[in-house]
């Protein structure tokens, strides 16, 4: 990154800012180091929805466009690359070449569809949730995946982490998913900021008056769809090869998309931090929930979920905004718009 | 003087209700035109139209010497148009030089350069110190003056104004209207503006037009409009002149 | 496969579409006045469905008989629903209605969980099977009873919204809110009634359900999906658009899982939605947005 970029990233960035997310940032450099498997395992899912959110962020949080039906490209993402390897030995970052513009094509097909056609709001919504739905049951039919009896990628004993293959121990993995993570921080600040960030806040905010102040709407929401879609293959890019198991009806299900918005709907959408935030608070609450459980030796299927569900809905009717905004002002790094 | 934009026989009906029959009418460069008329007579329809959020059913706009007819909002923005609307529309979320600045970066790519007009707009127009204030903080008043001042930032050559000072006390009318010709005066901008405050268009237009139920029933000097006896008995009552 | 084979399985097809049809149109009195997108539909149906097959397996009620009391007890669920907690989220954004609405969906299928276990449950009625004979057609006397008591319910429903004040008051809100608001509607009960008929909508499909399918405590995610499929595709805001898009998706269902396999039958469900999105997102029966 050249020196002008980097000034630009922390311009207008209060100094506690940078300490904070420093902090952060050191800590979970060096966690692997200090917490045991489990906890890591922990931390890679908790990174993994942290950089699906801010995926999904760009769309709905940036531009307005709420999308119900993510997997979608996530899943795209996933079996392009496990099919490639599996059937032909291409290695996930080639595969990821490829996964990219079949995601975004995805987008772009879904977003033209709705643009072109005035498709807004629930009705996007609901439409995204059919496209999701329909490569759900689509690809439980294909047989290059395997159908519905699932895709899997060899596990073979390795001797030592290959990053090429993205075969190793969960601590590689870990730190993939964080650089993805950091990364993905980085674009969309740079995103934000950029002339077609504050297009997309003008549409997410009016669309209307933002074409009477000259943004062609239709084709920044193009951009929005397609971007997210290309960042969220990546996600599903790991998936296929942190899991090395992959089935449509898992990985294309309602319940992955809205996975990947508790994150920023918690932690705030619209904002950078929240995603990251969001996440750390929900999937800490599944787990302390799951430690509390067993500690009291309670096993009931079904309650470590109705503890989850009426935490969620106490979150939702008690911090309107998400978690983020009103602690970014409680810490004194609020900077007032966005 | 040449006109920047003229309407011939433009019409617009909606479902059997014909809300604008075939207006004619010039608005000549650097002009401060206005277009009066009791409510429902289609000025905001009419406006719409010239803006682009609507096509016209019959007749055609041209606007510096090109065909503008059925544009899109956006395009017809891009060709040197800007508007602001009758019920207030800032970006509510961001803040005051943010939401200038999204105006301004329409023609400025950088956002460096775009966030310097829109500073130096902000001043002129005494919003720079509230700049970063979110727009839905502002009183009502300083939101129309934002939404002027958004749109002056996309550099238009005609800027449509919807009621800008419907809602204001007169100090505050008295206030827009010396900013509004200050602008016309020092850049030549041309103004067409809907208003129903006759304070406000007598001292800032050069031409009125007035429609009544679709059609043009008077043009002219403001002097000369207000005392058209069709305009009294339909709009403005024997008080007002 | 003979002609005989297709008429019956449509026909089977539209009687269960009618129960469908029952349950959007509970959507459809929710979403299309007060606007939320309720997205625990399927699971408050799935809530009416556990009790019919509890008062059965301890009285031996049967659940045509039970479909008031029921649909009496979804009502009152609803309205405390709507006005103790889903009030606020009126004005909120779409995606904290949604999220809203999914985790009171996951309280729900998570609770049924622990209180009645994984395993099917089902209603065996003296009648569940018997047949009529109708010229070429076998019907299926559950089915057959089951679409009749969902046509009377609609009835009713309908007879309600048109002749009654309160319907017309309920009418009026879903229209323009704020003129029933400047004429001394109060809304906010208004919109706690119609979530409450809503409710009532659903817990009557959801007796008449029991007749026709198993539940299980994670049945209702699938008919949430498809009671939008259905109200999109009929028509918002039509109460006839409901039935009719019922009926379309009962029918397509049951003979798109004849002729194709039967899990590729939902597909075709979404297909329709996508190009009625698309085509005439006002629904078939639906008005039009100014």
């Amino acid at each position: 990154m050249t020196a002008a970029m980097m000034a630009r990233l922390a311009d207008g960035v209060p100094r506690r800012t940078f300490i904070l997310l420093g902090t952060l940032l050191a800590a979970l450099l060096i966690a692997p180091w200090i917490v045991n498997d489990y906890l890591l395992t922990v931390l890679i899912v908790i990174l993994y929805s942290a950089y699906t959110g801010q995926a999904w962020n760009i769309m709905m949080g940036f531009a307005g466009q709420l999308s119900l039906g993510h997997a979608i490209y996530a899943g795209l993402g996933a079996y392009v690359a496990a099919v490639l390897f599996t059937k032909f030995g291409i290695g996930p970052w080639i595969g990821l070449v490829a996964a990219i513009p079949i995601a975004m094509a995805c987008g772009a097909v879904i977003g033209f569809l709705a643009f072109r056609f005035g498709v807004a709001g629930v009705y996007f919504a609901i439409l995204t949730i059919a496209f999701a739905e329909f490569a759900r049951i689509g690809f439980d039919h294909l047989g290059i995946v395997n159908a519905s009896a699932g895709l899997f990628l060899p596990v073979a004993q390795y001797a030592h982490n290959d990053l090429w293959r993205l075969r190793g121990d969960p601590t590689m993995f870990y730190y993939v998913i964080l650089a993805a993570t950091v990364l993905a921080f980085i674009v969309c600040r740079l995103l934000l900021r950029s002339r077609m960030g504050y297009f997309w806040l003008a549409i997410r905010e009016d669309e209307q008056a933002a074409r009477a102040a000259g943004i062609d709407t239709f084709r920044y929401k193009m951009y929005a769809v397609t971007i997210s879609a290309a960042v969220t293959s990546f996600a599903g890019v790991f998936y296929a090869f942190f899991y090395n198991n992959l089935f449509p009806e898992q990985v294309f299900n309602i319940g992955r998309s809205i996975e990947m918005i508790l994150g920023p709907v918690i932690g705030g959408v619209g904002t950078l931090f929240g995603p990251i935030l969001g996440s750390f608070v929900l999937t800490g609450l599944a787990e302390t929930l799951n430690s509390a459980m067993s500690a009291v030796g309670l096993d009931l299927p079904g309650a470590k979920e109705v503890f989850y569900g009426i935490c969620l809905l106490f979150v939702i009717v008690a911090l309107p905004e998400g978690v983020w905004p009103p602690l970014a002002r409680r810490l004194g790094i609020d900077r007032g718009k966005r | 003087m040449t006109a920047l934009l003229s309407l011939h026989r433009v019409g617009k009906r909606f479902r059997g209700l014909v809300a604008v029959d075939g207006v004619s009418f010039s608005v000549p460069e650097g002009a401060i035109f206005a277009v009066i008329g009791p409510n429902g007579a289609g000025k905001t329809t009419l406006f719409n139209m010239i803006a682009g959020a609507m096509a016209p059913d019959e007749g055609s706009i041209v606007f510096a010497g090109q065909p503008i007819t059925g544009l899109t909002p956006d395009a017809v923005c891009r060709r040197g148009i800007a508007r602001t609307f009758q019920l207030v529309r800032p970006f509510p979320a961001l803040s005051v030089e943010d939401n200038v600045i999204v105006g301004a970066l329409l023609h400025r790519h950088d956002v460096g350069a775009a966030r310097e007009r829109a500073q130096t707009l902000l001043r002129r127009f005494d919003l720079f110190d509230r700049r970063h204030q979110p727009a839905s903080a502002l009183t009502l008043p300083d939101r129309k003056r934002l939404e002027v001042v958004r749109a002056l930032a996309t550099e238009p050559k005609l800027l449509l104004l919807d009621e800008a000072v419907a809602g204001l006390r007169p100090t505050e009318i008295d206030r827009m209207v010396a900013i509004l010709r200050e602008l016309n005066r020092e850049s030549g901008l041309t103004i067409l503006l809907i208003e129903h405050v006759m304070r406000a268009v007598m001292a800032l237009a050069s031409h009125v037009l007035v429609l009544d139920h679709g059609t043009a029933i008077a043009e002219g000097t403001p002097e000369a409009v207000v005392r058209d006896p069709a305009v009294v008995q339909s709009y403005l009552g024997a008080e007002a002149v | 496969m003979t002609v005989d084979v297709y008429l019956n399985v449509a026909v089977a097809g539209v009687l269960t579409g009618l129960v469908y049809g029952l349950m959007a149109l509970g959507l459809s009195v929710i979403f299309g006045v007060v606007r939320i997108v309720n997205f625990a539909h399927g699971e408050m149906m799935s809530i009416a469905m556990y009790i019919a097959v509890l008062l059965f397996s301890a009285f031996h009620l049967d659940p045509l008989i039970m479909l008031i009391p029921i649909a009496a007890v979804m009502f009152v669920f609803g309205y405390a629903l709507q006005a103790g907690l889903i009030n606020p989220f009126i004005t909120r954004p779409e995606h904290s209605q949604f999220l809203l609405l999914v985790a009171l969906a996951i309280v729900i299928v998570n609770t049924l969980l622990i209180v009645f276990g994984p395993d099917a449950r089902s209603v065996q009625t003296s009648y569940a099977y018997d047949s009529f004979q109708l010229g070429p057609v076998l019907v299926d006397a559950s089915k057959a009873y089951a679409g009749a008591a969902a046509i009377a319910f609609a009835a009713a429903l309908f007879a309600f919204f048109r002749f009654s004040h309160i319907g017309k008051a309920i009418r009026a809100c879903a229209d323009n809110y704020t003129g029933a608001l400047v004429v001394g509607l109060n809304v906010n009960r208004l919109y706690a009634l119609s979530f409450a008929l809503g409710a009532a909508c659903v817990g009557a499909a959801g007796s008449m359900m029991t007749l026709i399918v198993d539940v299980t405590p994670n049945i209702g995610p699938a008919y949430t999906l498809l009671a939008f499929v259905i109200v999109i595709t009929g028509g918002l805001g039509s109460m006839a658009g409901a039935l009719l898009g019922g009926i379309l998706i009962g029918l397509t269902e049951a003979l798109a899982g004849l002729v194709f396999t039967p899990s590729a039958k939902s597909m075709f469900a979404f297909g329709v939605l996508v190009l009625v999105l698309l085509f005439r997102p006002q629904g078939i029966l639906g008005k039009r947005a100014s």
